[in-house]
C-alpha cells in the first residue's frame, strides 16, 4: 500500500536485558492523526525514539515510505520528514525566535556561516506556512507555553515535514490554548502530514484522532480507528485491567450531622478573592473547579497560610485560626498538596523517607536531636500505608513514578496529622492506573480518618468521580455549588465554558 | 525600540558614570597617559576574558586558563632561550598551540566524560601548576635573559607622545592585537554556525544534540580556543613585563570572570556578548586601577573584585530570571 507512510515490523528493543518494546508493530498512514496511547513507562517514548532514529531497535524492521531503512539515525530520519515535537519543545530559549525557526534548515544545508537576512526570510515564511502570528525577534524564553510550541511546530513545517510526532502536547495548556493546538494540528493534516499524537489524555485522544495504538509493556495491545474505542475500553487496554468508576458518596453518620471540619466565612483577598464562604465536614471530598485565574490557586493558598493578609474567617473544627504563614496552616492541621509537586512538593534527589519526615522534623527532635528511631517507625508505617512502590524507603523520589511521588507528599501530609488536606491538580500527568489508585487512596483517607478534602482540578470527570460535592469558581468568587449526586460532567463542562 | 534595555547599553551607561565620577575625585584620571596606561591593562585580562566569554556562552565555567597560560609563557621562553631562537610568530604560535592543546584536555574531561567544568578546570589548573614548577623549574627569566625579539615587539607604539617635563609615553599597539582577537571573535560568535551552536549548546545542550549540532565539535572548540587565547595572552604578556615568572597569573581567574561577569555575560550559560565583555574588562581594569592610586591594599582590592562578581552575578541572574517570566 503507498499510502502508508511509517511502518514499523516486530520492532524489538532490549536495555541491559530489560524488554521495552517486544515485538511491536504500528503503521502511520499519509495524513493521519494517529494516537499512540498508553501509560508512563509502556514504552511509548521508546517508540518515538526508534521513529526518530535515536534508538536502533534490536529486531524488527522499519519502513519508510514503503521503503525499508536500515540504520535511521536522528539525521536521516530527518531527512525522511520525521520530526518530533519534543514535551520541553527542544528549543534556545535564549535565541530569538527567528533564529530557532532557521537552525534547523541551516544545520540541514550544512552551513558554516550564520546569514541573518536569510534566517530572517526562513523565519517569516515558517511562521507563515503556519498561518500564525508570532514576534520573530522575541526571546524565545519570554514566550508563553503555547507561543514556545507555535515555534516548535513552525519549525518542524519547516523541514518538509511528512510526520510529526507530538509528545503531551497538551500537558501545559489551557483549556483554550487545546482547541487553538487541535485546530492547528487538523490544518497540517490537510496539507498531507500524516501526526502521531502521543498522550494518556483520554478525552483528547478521542477528540482529535482517526486513529489508535494502546501499548501496554511494550506490546501492541490494541488498534484500531477511533470510532472503535471509548474511554472504558481505552483504559482497560492501556491498564491491563478493568477501572470502575463509583461516584464517591458521602454520608453523615447515623443520626448526627458532624461539625464542619473546615469552615470559611466571607475569606477575602483584595483584588483576588471574594466573599468565599465554604463548610466541609469530616470525610467530606469538595472539589473546587474554575478556569485558570479565578482565583482557585490563590483560595488554596490563602487557607494554607501563604497569604496573610486575607479577609474574614476561617474556623478548623470549630475555632477560629488565624493562618498567617505556612506554620500556622500546619499547627491548624491543614495540608497542601500544590499542583507541581516536582517543584513546589518534593527533594527529588533525597530519599522517600526523608521526603516523608520533612514537614515534621520538628516534632521529632524536641531537643535539637532527631529520634531515628521514631522516625523510621513513623516512615516504615506511612511506606506501607501508601503502599509505595519502591525497592526501599531509602530510594530517592526522582526514580518513583508519578503517582507514587504523589503518595510520597501525601504521606508525608499525613504524617504531620492533618485533618484537612487541599490537593492541587492532584493527578496531572498521572497516567490512568496510578490515577485510580490516588483516587482510592483518597477516598480512603477521607472515610478512615475523616478528613476533610479540598480536591482542586481541571478534570471535571475527576472531580465528578471523586468529590460528593463541587464548587466552580469565577473571577474570585464560588458561582455555583451542586451536589455531584445531582449533576453531570457535561453540565458542568457547559457551566464553566460561559465563564470567559 | 528596546536598545536601551541591551546589556551592553546598561554597561556602557554605569561606565561613564563611574568615570565621570572617578574624573571628579582625580582629575588627573582623563590625563591621556593614565587613560593610555588603563587601555594597556586591558590587553591581557581581555584577551583572556574573550575566551572565558566562549566558555561561558557554552554554559561552563574555566578557572584554568591563569596555569595554561603561565605554563605556555614560560615553556616557550625556556625553549627559546634553550634553542636561541628569536622572533615573534613562532613563539607565539608555540604558546597558542600549547595553549589550545591544554584546552583540548579540559574538552575531554567535559565532554567524554560528562565532568563538570569547575571540577576539572579546577583538577588541570593544578595539575599545570604544579608540573610546570616541580619539573620545569621555578626560577624567573628576567628582562637580561628574555628573547629581545620579544620585548621589542611588545614595546611598539601605536602613538607617541611626550610631557612637558620630557618624558615619554605612548600608547601600546597590543591594543590593536586585542582589539582583533576581539573583532574576531565577535565574527565567528555572531556569524558562523560554530559560534551560534556555541550560544545553542549554551542555551540547551539537549536541544542542540537534537537539533543536529555536534557537541563534541562545539565542546572542544570552546575549551580549545579558550586554552589558545590564554597561551597566547600569557606570553604577550611576558613581552610586556620584560619577566617570565613561572608564579605568575595567580588569582588572575577572579578579575577575568569577574569582568565576563560584569560584561553582561550570565553563568548559567547562553547569553554574552563580546561589546559586553569588553566593556566589563574596562570596567574592571578601572577600578582597580582607581584602588591602586586612592593608595588601596592589593589585599583590599581583592575583595573589591570579589564584591563586584557577586554583584554583577545577581543582577544578570535576575535579569534573566525576568526574562524567563
Amino acid at each position: 500500500m503507498s499510502d502508508i507512510f511509517l511502518d514499523l515490523r516486530n520492532i524489538r528493543k532490549e536495555f541491559s536485558g530489560v524488554v521495552a518494546l517486544d515485538n511491536l508493530s504500528l503503521t502511520i498512514r499519509t495524513g493521519e492523526i494517529h494516537c499512540l496511547a498508553g501509560e508512563n513507562g509502556s514504552g511509548k517514548s521508546t517508540v518515538i525514539k526508534v521513529i526518530s532514529g535515536v534508538y536502533q531497535p534490536d529486531g524488527g524492521e522499519i519502513y519508510l515510505n514503503g521503503k525499508p531503512c536500515q540504520k535511521l539515525t536522528p539525521i536521516s530520519a530527518i531527512a525522511q520528514g520525521v520530526q518530533v515535537i519534543y514535551q520541553d519543545f527542544s528549543l534556545f530559549g535564549n535565541l530569538t525566535v527567528a533564529e530557532n525557526l532557521a537552525m534547523n534548515v541551516h544545520l540541514g544545508n550544512r552551513r558554516h556561516l550564520m546569514n541573518w537576512r536569510e534566517t530572517r526570510a526562513i523565519a517569516e515564511e515558517a511562521v507563515k506556512r503556519l498561518g500564525v502570528d508570532l514576534d520573530l525577534d522575541a526571546e524565545v524564553a519570554s514566550l508563553p507555553t503555547a507561543g514556545k510550541q507555535l515555534v516548535a511546530i513552525a519549525r518542524a513545517l519547516m523541514s518538509d515535514a511528512r510526520l510529526i510526532i507530538m509528545d503531551e502536547p497538551t500537558t501545559a495548556l489551557t483549556r483554550k490554548e487545546v482547541e487553538t493546538l487541535f485546530r492547528i494540528v487538523r490544518d497540517i493534516q490537510a496539507r498531507g502530514i500524516a501526526i502521531l499524537f502521543v498522550s494518556h489524555k483520554m478525552r483528547e485522544m478521542l477528540e482529535i484522532s482517526e486513529r489508535l495504538t494502546v501499548v501496554r509493556n511494550g506490546r501492541k495491545v490494541a488498534e484500531g480507528p477511533i470510532s472503535e474505542f471509548d474511554e472504558p475500553t481505552i483504559t482497560r487496554h492501556m491498564t491491563g485491567t478493568d477501572i470502575r468508576h463509583q461516584p464517591y458518596v458521602w454520608t453523615p453518620p447515623a443520626g448526627t450531622v458532624p461539625a464542619p471540619r473546615l469552615e470559611m466565612r466571607n475569606v477575602s483577598l483584595p483584588g483576588v478573592l471574594q466573599d468565599l464562604s465554604l463548610s466541609i465536614r469530616p470525610g467530606e471530598i469538595v472539589g473546587l473547579s474554575g478556569l485558570l485565574g479565578s482565583g482557585r490557586t490563590e483560595a488554596a493558598l490563602t487557607l494554607f497560610g501563604m497569604k496573610p493578609g486575607y479577609g474574614g474567617e476561617i474556623l478548623v473544627d470549630g475555632k477560629p485560626v488565624r493562618l498567617r504563614s505556612v506554620h500556622d496552616a500546619i499547627e491548624a492541621g491543614i495540608a497542601y498538596v500544590p499542583e507541581d509537586r516536582l517543584s513546589e512538593g518534593l527533594f527529588l534527589p533525597q530519599s522517600i523517607n526523608r521526603n516523608m519526615l520533612a514537614t515534621c522534623y520538628e516534632r521529632l527532635a524536641p531537643r535539637w536531636v532527631i529520634n531515628r528511631r521514631k522516625a523510621e517507625e513513623l516512615t516504615g508505617g506511612m511506606f506501607r500505608a501508601m503502599q509505595i512502590a519502591a525497592r526501599s524507603g531509602e530510594q530517592a523520589v526522582n526514580q518513583l513514578s508519578g503517582g507514587n511521588q504523589q503518595r510520597v507528599v501525601i504521606g508525608r501530609w499525613l504524617l504531620t496529622d492533618a485533618r484537612i488536606l487541599i490537593l492541587n491538580g492532584p493527578t496531572v500527568g498521572v497516567d490512568v492506573g496510578s490515577k485510580a489508585e490516588i483516587h482510592h487512596k483518597i477516598r480512603d483517607l477521607a472515610v478512615q480518618h475523616g478528613l476533610a478534602v479540598l480536591m482542586i482540578s481541571d478534570d471535571v470527570p475527576e472531580l465528578v468521580q471523586n468529590c460528593n460535592r463541587i464548587v466552580l469558581m469565577h473571577r474570585g468568587r464560588f458561582v455555583e455549588e451542586v451536589e455531584s449526586a445531582t449533576t453531570s460532567e457535561d453540565r458542568i463542562g457547559e457551566t464553566l465554558k460561559t465563564f470567559t | 525600540m528596546a536598545w536601551f534595555r541591551r546589556s551592553e547599553v546598561v554597561i556602557a551607561g554605569i561606565l561613564m558614570l563611574a568615570m565621570i565620577l572617578i574624573g571628579l575625585i582625580n582629575p588627573a584620571f582623563w590625563g591621556l597617559d593614565n587613560l593610555f596606561s588603563l587601555l594597556r591593562s586591558n590587553v591581557i585580562i581581555g584577551i583572556m576574558a574573550l575566551g572565558v566569554l566562549l566558555v561561558m556562552i557554552s554554559g561552563g565555567i574555566d578557572v584554568s586558563f591563569p596555569a595554561f597560560a603561565v605554563a605556555a609563557m614560560y615553556l616557550t621562553v625556556k625553549a627559546m632561550i634553550a634553542l636561541g631562537m628569536d622572533g615573534v610568530a613562532l613563539p607565539m604560535a608555540m604558546a597558542t598551540l600549547m595553549g589550545m592543546a591544554f584546552g583540548c584536555v579540559n574538552a575531554v574531561f567535559v565532554h567524554n566524560f560528562r565532568m563538570i567544568p569547575l571540577i576539572v578546570t579546577l583538577g588541570t589548573s593544578g595539575m599545570v601548576r604544579g608540573f610546570l614548577l616541580g619539573v620545569v623549574g621555578t626560577s624567573m627569566i628576567n628582562i637580561n635573559a628574555m628573547p629581545q625579539s620579544l620585548l621589542e615587539f611588545a614595546k611598539t607604539d601605536i602613538i607617541s607622545l611626550s610631557k612637558p617635563d620630557g618624558t615619554t609615553y605612548g600608547l601600546t599597539a597590543m591594543v590593536l592585537v586585542y582589539g582583533g582577537l576581539a573583532l574576531l571573535m565577535h565574527l565567528v560568535l555572531r556569524y558562523t554556525m560554530i559560534g551560534r551552536s556555541v550560544y545553542a549548546y549554551g542555551g540547551d545542550a539537549e536541544a542542540a544534540r537534537r537539533a543536529g549540532f555536534n557537541p563534541a565539535k562545539t565542546v572542544f572548540f570552546v575549551y580549545a580556543v579558550a586554552g589558545a587565547l590564554a597561551g597566547f595572552a600569557g606570553l604577550l604578556h611576558s613581552g610586556m613585563i620584560w619577566l617570565a615568572n613561572p608564579r605568575d597569573f595567580v588569582g588572575l581567574e577572579l578579575d577575568v570572570i569577574a569582568a565576563v561577569v560584569l560584561g553582561g555575560a550570565s553563568i548559567f550559560g547562553g547569553r554574552g556578548s563580546v561589546l559586553g565583555t569588553m566593556l566589563g574588562v574596562f570596567m574592571l581594569v578601572m577600578v582597580k586601577n582607581s584602588l591602586i592610586i586612592m593608595k588601596v591594599d592589593t589585599t583590599w582590592q581583592r575583595v573589591a573584585v570579589g564584591i563586584i562578581i557577586i554583584i554583577a552575578t545577581a543582577l544578570t541572574a535576575w535579569r534573566d530570571r525576568r526574562r524567563q517570566a
